[in-house]
Formats: structure tokens, sequence, C-alpha cells
């Protein structure tokens, strides 16, 4: 069976879970070869293993860390190379973050291939993988290939639940030499995002955002405190965000995250096209908004005509006791 | 010796209209009224900044697309900008991101540049990966989705807010940028700017012009293939009801009914 190289996002060694989901659609359409660039190989072998792959190519230098985005493309493209030798590789697949979608545009380019971001589904094709994409705002759902060279595909989280399925994870250490613009761009310094405690906002399978309607930062904790009865991840509209309510690192939207969990709860949030376009693929939707004709209505599986004031904190209480 | 600025710049249907596809599967152009991708007009405020601060700089924004494209120019030209390049062919219809990136970054070579600036990624296709993929190109650094940027000295430094991290980026000069809209308000166009903008050039380029066949753009020259585009079925209604000071347990029961708590 062909390889399909899967693209590992990881701390440290500490694998996150949307390669999981990228191990878990590989399997569909060939053997899962893990490429994992930076410290950690051996740690996060066991767990890619226990997903499905068979092999994991490791490579460790400073470049991948000091310099944006080019040390992980020549190590990708070293990879495809090494897969090759036993027939070119079924795909690769990356996960659709900002740094994954930009690693996979410029591999493609390189091995003459297509690409195709932000798939939502994979499925094996006569004519290779078949991806879905939801375009539009999620207006249109899209099953496309790619028609030219190995396909280089990057998967939104949440498009599959991960499966585990044991197969050997053997550890290979994978060659790499930097090309030239392997160091154009430094990385000064880096700051990582401090963990709120709470799931990751776009891997979460709850998800509670709160839009204008919270009406200041110091009200937020009306939004948290029913995110951590339920043990969800807190999100924001880009009008929150813009009024420095909540991190931008939480908007969910157009130019902030997509979001695709089971249950997505919208506490003072309009609907607005671009809010829509980051959370209409949620499984379950539900609203709380004071303007019955607020968009977002349009969306829900239930909502609640009413103060977020009164509704959320009740809400929060009745979690609370249920759980209790 | 003057800055040369690039800013890339995509004519996009509005995404608040009722956007669809045409009968070959590409974007329908004509359904919706078109305009300056809105992710651009960050782009195009923040090379205005950097040509201000500049001792001596010159603004060109570039688009490829079909005529009414020329409205994006136009429109960035009246924010400010020194004048605009067109590439426009028919056999450019239906052409991919891959294919996009060789037309722009033959321009770019041709139009000559020290630094390009492109919005975070258009509000139609929104791939985000065209930046990449013209750095990948051009052969210069990528510094891209940066919410704070500057340039100094024949150098370019600016802020990152990625996917878990804050990164301070630095790069020589030539560049490719992209920037956020987190980077900054764009400015309305004045009237004097939309009077000016009438009178600054607009250079108008084709495949020819460019050197390239058409072969390798245009739908058929594309690297990837649409097969299938099926609206998605409106949600089906949900219960909509209003809180008579009960809604909060209303809302835990139904979510208590999906099994979520
Ligand atoms: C290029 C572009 C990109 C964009 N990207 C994004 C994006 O990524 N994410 C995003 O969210 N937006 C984005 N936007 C902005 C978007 O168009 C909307 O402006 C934004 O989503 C509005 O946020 P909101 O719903 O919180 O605010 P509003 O639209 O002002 O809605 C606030 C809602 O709160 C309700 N409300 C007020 N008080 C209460 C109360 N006490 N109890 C209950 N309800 C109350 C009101 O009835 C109203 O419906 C983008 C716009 C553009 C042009």
């Amino acid at each position: 069976m062909a390889e399909v190289l899967v693209y590992v996002d990881h701390v440290d060694g500490a694998v996150r879970k949307p390669t999981l989901e990228l191990l878990t659609l590989a399997r569909r359409i060939g053997e899962p070869v893990a490429v994992h660039l930076g410290a950690g190989a051996d740690t996060a072998a066991a767990t890619l293993a226990e997903y499905g792959a068979v092999k994991v190519l490791a490579a460790d230098a400073p470049e991948f860390a000091d310099y944006l985005v080019v040390p992980k493309v020549d190590a990708l493209q070293a990879a495809c190379d090494a897969a090759s030798a036993d027939g070119s590789p079924a795909a690769v697949l990356l996960p659709s973050s900002a740094e994954g979608k930009e690693i996979a545009a410029r591999l493609a380019l390189r091995l003459g291939s297509g690409i195709i971001t932000d798939a939502v589904d994979l499925e094996a094709g006569d004519e290779g993988p078949v991806a879905t994409q939801s375009v539009f705002a999620a207006a249109f759902t899209t099953k496309s290939r790619v028609s030219k060279g190995t396909p280089v595909i990057t998967v939104k989280p949440n498009s599959a639940a991960p499966e585990a399925a044991p197969a050997a994870g053997t550890v290979e250490q994978l060659p790499v030499s930097f090309g030239e613009l392997a160091t154009g761009t430094k990385v000064v310094s880096r700051k990582e995002r401090e963990s709120t405690g709470r799931p990751e906002l776009t891997e979460a399978a709850i998800v509670v955002s709160g839009g204008r309607g919270v009406g200041g930062a110091e009200n937020f904790n009306v939004v948290e405190a029913l995110a951590d009865s339920l043990g969800a991840a807190v999100g924001a509209s880009r009008a929150a965000v813009d009024a420095g309510w909540y991190p931008h690192s939480s908007q969910v939207g157009q130019t902030g995250k997509t979001v695709s969990p089971q249950l997505y709860v919208a506490a003072g949030i309009s609907g607005a096209i671009q809010h829509r376009a980051g959370m209409q693929t949620s499984k379950t939707i539900v609203a709380v908004n004071k303007d019955a004709e607020a968009p977002i209505f349009d969306l829900v599986d239930y909502g609640v005509v009413g103060d977020l004031f009164e509704v959320v904190p009740q809400l929060t209480e009745e979690v609370t006791a249920r759980k209790g | 010796m003057s800055l040369r600025i690039v800013v890339c710049v995509k004519y996009v249907p509005d995404a608040t209209g009722d956007r669809h596809f045409a009968e070959d599967l590409t974007t329908d152009r004509d359904a919706v009224d078109g305009l300056l991708s809105e992710l651009d007009e960050y782009a195009v405020e923040q090379a205005l900044q950097i040509a201000e601060n500049a001792d001596d700089a010159e603004v060109t924004v570039l688009t490829v697309g079909p005529e009414d494209a020329s409205d994006a120019l136009r429109k960035a030209l009246s924010m400010g900008a020194d004048k605009g390049v067109h590439v426009e062919d028919d056999d450019l219809h239906g052409t991919d991101a891959i294919g996009t990136s060789l037309v722009i970054a033959k321009a770019i070579e041709k139009t000559g540049y020290d630094l390009v600036i492109c919005g975070m990624a258009s509000t139609d296709g929104t791939m985000g990966v065209l930046p990449a993929l013209l750095a990948e190109r051009l052969g210069v650094p990528q510094v891209t989705l940066l919410s704070e940027v500057s340039v100094e000295d024949g150098k370019i430094t600016g802020r990152r807010d990625g996917d878990s991290a804050t990164e301070q980026l630095e790069a020589a000069l030539p560049a490719v940028a992209s920037v956020t809209d987190q980077s900054g308000e764009a400015r309305y166009p004045s009237f004097k700017g939309i009077m000016a903008a009438k009178k600054k050039p607009v250079e108008s380029l084709d495949l020819d012009d460019l050197d390239i066949e058409a072969e390798e753009v245009g739908l058929d020259g594309a690297w990837t293939k649409v097969e299938d585009a099926t609206a998605r079925p409106a949600r089906t209604a949900g219960t909509v009801v209003k809180d008579e000071g009960e809604g909060g347990k209303q809302l835990a029961e139904f979510l208590a009914g999906q099994k979520f708590i």
C-alpha cells in the first residue's frame, strides 16, 4: 500500500489531537507515515504508533524553531523524496493551521503538485483522494481532488474522530539539508500562549462564545462559568475581540478560528456571515440573544430570546446541579 | 533609492451577498456585486503607512482578475496608492491558487519590488496560501500573518500571532509579507483621494506580456479539480423560546435531552 505522509503537530513530543485525526483519515487512503520535526520524536512515536503510523520519520535541528516555515518545508520535501524510493506517496496531509497551510503551499509548489486546504473530510477515490470542503461561509459543500502530482491536503481540526489502530511506528532518522531560503525569516523571539486550562478552541467538543452583548471584559466571567460547567472552550465574536474584551486567539469566524464542535453556544452574538463562517458546521447550535430577529436564530437547534445575564447564569447553575 | 512596495489585492464577490458557483464550478462572479476584499484593505493601509515613514517610496497595487477588478484597484488608489497593475486575460478564467501565484509572481517581477504586501486571505477562496506561494516563487523571505509591521534599514520586522505562540519576526528585504485584520483599521478614501485616483496610471498586462502560456493557467491548467458543489441543506428550523424566567432551565432541559449534560 502506498505511504501517506502525515505532518505531526506537537509540543515537544506531546502530539496534538488534529494529528491523530489526520492519521485516522490517512488510513483510508494508504499507510500512514508520520513526519516529526523538532524534539520529542521518541515520546511522540508511542502515540503515533497507537493511531496507525507504520513509521515515524524524525528530524531535529535548531532551524525548525529559529526560522519561519521554510525549514519545515525542506524537511517534508526530504520525507517525500525518502518515501518516493518505494513509489510516490499517495498524499501528504497537514493540519489546517496557519502554519500548516503555509508549509503545504510551498511544499506543493516544489513537488509540482496541486493543493487543497481546509478539508473537512477525506475519502479514497479512483483518481486519488477526494476532499470535502465547506465554502462560502459553509453555504456550500464541495468535493475536490488534486489532478497533478502528489496530493497535498490540509485538514481542519475535528474533521474525524481519532481511532486507534496500533502499528509499528518505527522511528527512523530523516536526513534534512536546509536550502538557502530556510534561514530567510528569523524568529527573533517567541512567547507561547499561556494555557487557559480550558480545552483548545479548535479541538473542543463544546464551545461557548460571547459577543458584543456581553458588554465588557469584566462580564466575560458569565460566559467562562458556563464554559467551565460544560468543560468547554471559550470563544468570542470579532466585536468582543475588537473591543478588547477577549484575546484574538479566541476569535471565532472568518478571520479567527473555525470551530466544528458537537455543541456551539452563542451568547450575545448576532450571527453575522463572517461569524457564521467559523461555526456553521457545528453539530448542535444554541443561542441566547435578546433580539428575536437576530440572524443567529436561523441556525439554532434551540434558542432563547432573552437577556444573557439572566439566562446564562441560570443555565450554568442548572448544568452544575445536574452534573453534581 | 526609492522603496518599491507592491500590494496584491483581490476583487471578490461581496460576502454578505448570496454567493454561488457557476456551471463550470468556478466562483460565480456575476451573481453578486464585487468589491476590494476587505482583508486586502489592511494590506493597502500598512503599505501606505510604511511608505509614509520612508524617505522615498512608491506603492503599486496589483490585481489579477476580470475587467471589473479595476474597481478594486481604484479603491486602493483612492486610499493613496500611487499606481496600479491589472493583469487581465480571458485564459485566466478558473485558475487555481498555484496558477494565480505564477501570474502574480511574474507581474511583480516585471513591476520591480522591494516589498510585497498581501492581505491574510481572500474573503472568497479563504485559502491564505498565496503569500507563501509568492515567497517560494520569488525566492525571498516570507514574513506573514503580521498584526504589527515595520520597515527600517532594508529590514522588515513584525509580530505574528501564530497558532500557539506570538512570534517576533525579522527578514531582510526584498521580502513578501502579509498582514492580518489586527494590523490596524484601514483608512477611508477622502474625496480628494477619490478624485486623484481617477488620474493615477493603471498598467494593463496580459499573459503574453508575462510570457505565460495559456495552458499553464485557467481551468484546464489547474492542478486541482472541483468535482461537485452542493448547497448545504438549510439547517432544520429549531425551537426558539422567549425567556419568561425559565429560559436557562429550558435550555438545560434541551441540552440534557441531547446528552450534553
Ligand atoms: C473581513 C471581515 C472579517 C470578519 N471576521 C469576523 C470573524 O472572524 N469573527 C466574527 O465574529 N466577526 C467577524 N467580522 C465581523 C462581523 O461582520 C460582525 O461585525 C461581528 O461578528 C459582530 O459581532 P457580535 O455578533 O458580537 O456583535 P453584534 O452584531 O453587535 O451583535 C450583538 C448581539 O448581542 C445581542 N445582545 C446585546 N445585549 C444582550 C444581552 N444583554 N443579552 C442577550 N443578547 C444581547 C444583540 O441583540 C445583538 O444581536 C468580520 C467582518 C469583516 C468585514
